[in-house]
Order: structure tokens, then sequence, then C-alpha cells
């Protein structure tokens, strides 16, 4: 655990430095190059490095200062919280602070994964330090520049509110100093502010992005309109991966400007059908006739599916995690026994903004407008596809309307989509667009999994011995991130929160299978904790039961002496729900479950009755330890929006299945996410008191709602709900 | 192909254009307005809503054909709206958006509302913003905001 050292000192790295680029017009420039090559070794060469003309700050001459921001903004926050950090350590004006998405560009990489992403909740978590760093030295450099003209020394200087102030009332300000600023040497050692001194780190910000996201100006990817552009959508197989035996496109041509053409895809092959305009190309491509060969490829099927995987895991697996003696449970009789066998069905990510990708091919060079968290991977796919090197291939990060994961795809099939209608097209944009349709039954979804727990219980009620197989597919198996993911055969991603529970159980082991049945797969916001939290979760309320025991207390018991954060967490839950909990109306119960994610800790406790024969989730409470928290408000809003997405679990159209290899929902008909009468009526959120290092805030708000809400019904009802969604109470 | 006049937010617009073709998809290619979002093209999100004739509607399932002439409201009107104005400055007090491209929806939706219903209660909210799907989940700011603007439109 990193703290937060006050008067924190830092230098520049061997592998960073700063470079400064002057422009009188344009003020003052600066780029830190942060070189962490994908998955570096130590020692490691690393990768010649292309140095472009972007900037993280920009003082403009009328006083804005622009941040450039190294991530995608999709409901996160990040384009607002990562300038906070920027300007308080800068002593920036707030008002004049503008912020806007990189480009994709070596620079912009997260200096932790090394490649340019949103994932792993990691915006803030790995670029605070550089954020602040990079508003540290600017800021030194503008105090220098002040000290030069004053001829004082800087340490006489102090800044606030983007105006340097020096001895006998002398000021100028930041715009002012920008241009003399620049020609600074950019200091190797900078002195970071003591958490005491922040002006904006910590406080309740409001969002930058909020208006133009309630006026209908905010431009998204579907957005973006070219001159001369073409609207692209594809027919896609109906059974992942199938090829074209033929296609009679006769009719769809008879729309006016259609073109039709084949294209190859990741997998399979598909129809391309380019107009003008997207409903004149998606009418055609209702026209298309296309016969397909089906009899080639793996027909998966949700049912036989789940035979195969409740066989599978009542063998052991690929060994996650193993303590202690694995015959200890044997010993147990059946009467101090649980066993519980758990169903997950596939999920889609759906946001709301339906993937897209636009791109220009000019023969040498391509430009390429993405709403994408893979910028890296994306780029370079596009480049393959067009037969150029990825700096050929100008790449704009879109703002995107949710993601969730569904815009971080290892194959980058969207893109590589798009780059093989653009080639053809050269010269001319084109817009391809999935319709919601080619979304909810085009793949990428979080897999299925089968879980099935045994566990003895001891002599005081709790767990001594926990023998637990997972069974779902491996989300990065065959790709480039295999090595770096699968140990042991068990992909990370498929066990942990449960591998990396934080109870103390003696004997306890943790095994894996991943089947290969055909149906690409994704991570899904919160990943492998979807799952696992919800089976620790809902059987730490079991036992608790069967003990009992007060929730809360028997989790507070069992929890390992070094999980600090969940604790913290929990006990702050525990506080600020005791007076509702207490005081609950007839027909409603409580629900609570605790989980750490991605380094940040949650707990909450949920109000729920049933209505309609569904769960009413009247008041939800979270504590949560993020560390330093940088920005609350945008915090809290995370996690009273991130429960709602978790029900996503639990809502009764909460699947996608398929039958004989074909997906059965088809929009938001069929797949239904969670809307506002299934979503809690209020979430109040508690943040645990920290200077620790910040930690991140998309993912965790998702994997604690769906336990707590059963553990209450559980309480209403009697029963057990190990079969996801809740089809039926 | 056909010829129509439409009046969106008070200006009459002409455009050419099949007559199959929904209403979503003329504002936001013929008319260039893309504060009205297309998200699942069958009603069942509410990302496409309009006030047409006065009342919230979707969009993506009415044939412009069938428009005939009710007056189209965007949310791009909405600014300069009495309500609209109320709302939106709800929203942005609030903090409620978060990827922000279901809330052209949601605010038309919450509009239509209010003009009908200056005090809702929590179930008359869930009703006429039940079909306004936010996959962020951004529900209970949504119901703030609501009643904030409730509160100041008196």
């Amino acid at each position: 655990m990193t703290a937060i050292h006050s008067a924190n000192t830092v230098s520049l790295s061997r592998r960073s430095f700063l470079r400064v680029s002057t422009n009188a017009a344009a003020g003052l420039l600066v780029s830190l190059y942060l070189d962490f090559p994908l998955f570096a070794q130590e020692g490691a060469k690393p990768p010649a490095k292309v140095y472009p003309p972007d900037a993280f700050v920009h003082i403009k001459p009328d006083g804005k200062i622009l941040i450039t921001v190294n991530r995608l903004e999709f409901g996160q926050g990040v384009q607002t919280s990562l300038p906070m950090v920027l300007a308080d350590e800068l002593d920036a004006d707030w008002s004049q602070v503008i912020a806007d998405l990189a480009p994709a560009a070596d620079v912009y990489k997260d200096p932790v994964f090394g490649i340019q992403m949103v994932g792993g909740s990691g915006s803030i978590a790995h670029s605070f330090q550089q954020y602040r760093e990079l508003g540290a030295r600017v800021r030194a450099m503008l105090v220098a520049a002040a000290a030069d003209q004053w001829k004082v020394a800087p340490d006489q200087c102090h800044t606030e509110a983007s105006v340097v102030h020096g001895p006998g009332g002398k000021s100028a300000t930041y715009a002012q100093l920008a241009e003399a600023a620049a020609k600074q040497p950019v200091p190797a050692k900078v002195q970071l502010k003591d958490p005491s001194q922040f002006r904006f780190i910590g406080k309740k910000v409001r969002r930058l992005d909020s208006r133009p996201k309630c006026d209908g100006s905010q431009k998204f990817g579907l957005d973006l309109d070219l001159p001369g552009m073409k609207i692209a959508v594809v027919a896609h197989p109906p059974v992942f991966g199938a090829r074209i035996k033929s296609v009679d496109d006769k009719s769809a041509r008879e729309l006016p400007g259609v073109d039709v053409f084949e294209i190859q895809l990741v997998k399979g092959t598909g129809v391309a059908v380019v107009a003008d305009k997207f409903w004149t190309a998606k009418q055609a491509r209702d026209r298309l006739k296309i016969d397909w060969d089906l009899a080639s490829v793996d027909h998966a099927d949700s049912s036989r599916l789940l035979t195969q995987y409740k066989d599978l895991a009542r063998t052991t697996g690929n060994i996650a995690t193993s303590r202690g003696d694995q015959k200890a449970l044997d010993a147990i009789p059946d009467a101090n026994r649980i066993v519980a066998e758990y169903e997950f069905p596939y999920l889609a990510h759906t946001p709301m903004e339906p993937l897209n990708t636009t791109i220009r091919f000019d023969g040498d060079r391509a430009e390429a407008w993405v709403p994408s968290q893979f910028q890296t991977m994306d780029q370079i796919a596009i480049a393959q596809v067009l037969g150029l090197k990825p700096d050929q291939v100008t790449f704009h990060t879109e703002y995107a309307g949710g993601g969730f994961g569904r815009r971080a795809v290892i194959d980058s099939h969207v893109q590589r989509e798009a780059a093989a209608i653009a080639k053809r097209l050269r010269g001319t944009p084109v817009k391809l667009v999935w319709t919601r349709e080619d979304d909810v039954q085009g793949g990428y979804y979080r897999p299925m999994f089968v879980h099935r727990v045994e566990i003895g219980i001891g002599q005081d009620g709790m767990p001594v011995a926990w023998r637990h197989v997972i069974v779902g597919q491996s989300l990065v198996a065959g790709t480039p991130f295999a090595p770096m993911m699968i140990k042991n055969g068990v992909d990370a991603t498929a066990v942990e929160g449960a591998a990396d529970a934080p109870y103390s159980i003696a004997n306890f082991q943790v095994t894996a299978h991943h089947p290969t049945p055909n149906v690409p797969v994704l991570w899904w916001r919160s990943v492998g904790h979807t799952h696992t939290a919800f089976v620790m979760e809902t059987l730490m309320d079991e036992l608790a039961a069967r003990a009992n025991a007060d929730p809360i207390a028997y989790r507070r018991k069992l929890l390992k002496p070094d999980a600090a954060k969940a604790r913290r967490a929990l006990d702050l839950m525990d506080e600020k729900s005791a007076s509702w909990r207490n005081s609950l109306p007839k027909g409603h119960a409580f629900g609570v479950a605790c989980h750490e994610c991605f380094g940040t800790a949650v707990a909450c406790a949920a109000d729920v009755s049933i209505e309609d024969q569904r769960p009413r989730i009247h008041r939800v409470t979270v504590a949560v330890d993020p560390g330093l928290a940088v920005n609350p408000l945008t915090i809290e809003a995370q996690f009273q929006a991130g429960v709602a997405f978790g029900l996503t679990q639990l809502v009764p159209r909460g699947a996608i299945t398929l039958k004989d290899g074909r997906v059965e929902q088809r929009n938001f008909d069929g797949y239904a996410p969670p809307y506002i009468a299934d979503s809690p009526v209020a979430v109040d959120v508690h943040i645990v008191p920290s200077t620790e290092a910040p930690t991140g805030c998309g993912e965790p708000p998702v994997p604690v709602i769906s336990p707590a809400v059963v553990n209450a019904l559980a309480k209403l009802t009697g029963k057990h709900y190990r079969t996801l969604p809740l089809v039926a109470l | 192909m056909e010829t129509y006049k439409l009046t969106v937010n008070g200006q009459t617009k002409q455009v050419t254009a099949d007559p199959g073709t929904p209403l979503l998809w003329v504002l936001r290619e013929e008319l260039k307005m893309t504060g009205t979002k297309y998200g699942c093209g069958i009603s069942a999100c509410g990302a496409c809503t309009v006030h047409l004739g006065g009342m919230a509607t979707r969009s993506c399932v009415v044939p412009v054909s069938l428009v005939g002439n009710r007056p189209i409201v965007t949310i791009e009107a909405m600014a300069a709206d009495p309500v609209g104005r109320v709302v939106q400055d709800a929203w942005v007090t609030q903090d409620v958006v978060q990827c922000g491209y279901c809330q052209s929806g949601q605010i038309m939706s919450a509009v239509a509302l209010l003009k009908y219903n200056r005090k809702p209660t929590d179930k008359d909210i869930e009703e006429s913003m039940g079909g306004n799907l936010c996959r962020c989940g951004t529900y209970v700011r949504i119901r703030e905001a609501i009643k904030v603007a409730s509160q100041q439109l008196k």
C-alpha cells in the first residue's frame, strides 16, 4: 500500500522525460513521455519511440487551460477527475480549466499497462501520480519564468488561481508567463503538495461535461458527420464464425446508392452494405438473401453447455489456489456441510451508444474516429487491415455512450470490419454502425459460468474447509494477454474474487475449468467479480444464517486480519445503515454483501421487499474504501449508478442464451437491462476517509448489489437463489 | 421518395425521404440534429424521445409519413423552453450525467412529465421515466433532479 507522503519529492526516472515545445501563439505545451512497453521485462530494450506534438497541458493566451486526458470518457468521470489532479498541483483557476480526450499516441499510454486503454479501474489509480507531477512541473516552470523576469528567487514566489505572485505585490498570470515558461528547463525534481494543501483533490467537484450532455450538443462517435461520408452496416453470420456460401443482393441494390460486398471478419465472413444514409443501408441489409455455410462451425447451445459445465464442476480443475489440507472436507459429516451449485448466463454489455467506427483510408495514410477503450490495439488493428504502420493511422478518441468493457476488445473486430470497408471505399470516409441487434447477437459476452462449492462447517459455525470449482470460458486464451493472465491453466479473470477472497478459511481450494465453446467472450464491468462475489457473499449469508449469527458480525469475524480495507468498509456500512436496518417496515428485509476488487473495498446493505413478484429495492447504503477519494462526488455517482448496472444480473430478462448456435435475444425486448423501477429508489454512499493511494471506482460498485439483494430475498422467502437471472422468486 | 414539411422546434423544414424512414433518422441524418439518439430502433430504450404534438414520443418508430402537421420538439430546443431549462439546470446541479448518451431522451421524458404534473411522486416518475433506459444506471440522480426541478417550477 502506498501512502501519499507529505511533501513528496519525485524525480524523473531514467525512462521518462519531458519535452517542451513552444509556440508563441499557442502558449505553453508540455508533454510527458513515459516509456513502459507492454508487459516490459526489466532490462528489456525499450522500443523505438515516436514523439507526436500532442500535449497534456495547454495554457492558452486567453487564460483557458486545456488539459488532455489520456483516457476514454464514457461515464466514469475521468475527464473531470484527472484534470482536477493536474490543476491542483498547477494551482490553476478551475473555472478556466477545460478538458479533451487524447488521440492515440505513445505518450498517452497507461503508465502501468503500457498500452493506451481504459480498464481494470486503472484511470485514477495509474495516472494520479502522473498528472500530479505534470501539474507540479508546469507550475515550477511558470514560477521560474516569473522569478527570472522579476530577478527574484523562485521560492519568493507563490501561486494561486493561475497567477504567480512575487515580492512587492508583483503578479503575472499563467497566460502572460506561458511563452517564457516554455523556454525554462523542465525541472528534474519537483515538489508535490502536502495533501493538506490540496485545493480540488478530495473536494466534490461537478463534472465538466454535464451541460453538453444535457443540451444535445455533445458529439459521440455515432454522431460524427464528415463531408461525403457513407454509412455501412454488416450482415454477420447467424452462427459465430460461419462463412457465406452465396449472396443474392439484387433487391438490396435496387435501393438508391447502395453497394454490397463480402468482407472477411475476425472469424467467418460477412456482407457489407454501404449507402449514403443509415436507414437506406439497414433497409438494404434486410433485403439480402444470404446462404450461410453453417455446417462447418460449432453450434453452441446454452442448455447443452449447462449440462457439460455441471459435469465438469464435479471434477477438480486446474488449481487457482490451495491452502491447508484438501482432505479435511471429507472428514466433516454431511450434516455440517453445504453443497451449492450456481449458474450464471452469458451477459451482453449493451452500452447505450451502439458500436461504431469511422475511417477514411487515403492509400498511404488513414484517419479513424473511434469511441475506444483500447486505442493502442484498435489503431494497430486498423493499420494491419489497411497495410499501414500504426503511426500512419491518425486515431481520434471519440466520446462513448457507455462501454463497460465492450469497447476494449483484444481482436478489435469492429475496427477490423470498418477498416475492411474503408479499404474498399478508398478516399471516402465511412462510418460502420452496429445496430442494437448486431450488438445483442454479436457475441463478446460475459461468459456463462457454473460454480460448485462444498463447505465444511466447524463446531463454532465457521467454515473450516472450502472446495470450489469454477467452470467457464477464459477471456484471454489464445490472445497476447494469455501469458500474463493465465497461470497454471487458470485464467485469473475467472477466479478473481474467489481465489483471493479475504476470508480466513484454513483448508481452502479454488480450481477452474475453461471449456471452449464457439462463443466470443469479453470482460464485462468488474469481470470475474460479477459471479465470484455473488457466490462468496450469498454463501457467507447462508453460513451466518446456519450459525444464527448477524451477517455483518459473521463476516467481521471471518475476515482475515490483513483485510483492512474490507473491514473499514464493512464497519462504515454497519454504522451508516444501522438505524434503518433496525426499523424496517413489515415485509421488508435487509441483505448485506462485502467485496474488494481493483484495490477498492465495498460493503453494501439493501432494503428489499417483494412487489409484483419482483424485488423492490427501497434503499441501498454503500460504504467504500477507495484510498484517497479524488472526487467524492464522482465516486458517489459511480456507486449510485454502478449498483443499478450490477442489477443486470438479477432482472428477469438479464440473460443471453443460445439455441443450436443462434442467440435467442435480439434487442432490448428480449435482453432487458434494469430500468428505473428495477433500480434502488435511493442510494446513500459513504467514503472511508483515507490518505492511501487512490484506487479505482468504475468497477467496484457492480459486484456487491446482486448478492445483497438476494440475501434480503432469502430472508423474505426462505429460498436460496443460485441460478441467475432471477426469473421467478 | 416523398417530400415532407415538418415543424421542428418552431421552424418549418422540408425534407425528402422514403415514407417509411423513422423520424429519428430524418432528424439525425437529413436535418443533422444529432442530440436525439439511436439506441434500439424498437421503442425499447427511450434514447430517441422527442415531443410530437406535445407528447413524449419514441422517434425511432414513427415513420416520417405519419408525422403530419404535429409539431416536433427536440432536445436542442430545451434550453429555450421554460420547463426544459429548469430540468437541464437541475440535471447539471445534481451531476446526473455519466456517459450522457441516454440523457437527451431522459430529459425529454422528464420535461413532458413536469409539463403535465408539477409535483410527481416516485411512482409517477417511475411511470413516466419507466421506458428510458440508462445503462450507466443514473436513475437515483435522475429522480433527485426531477424533484429539484419540480421544486423550482412550483
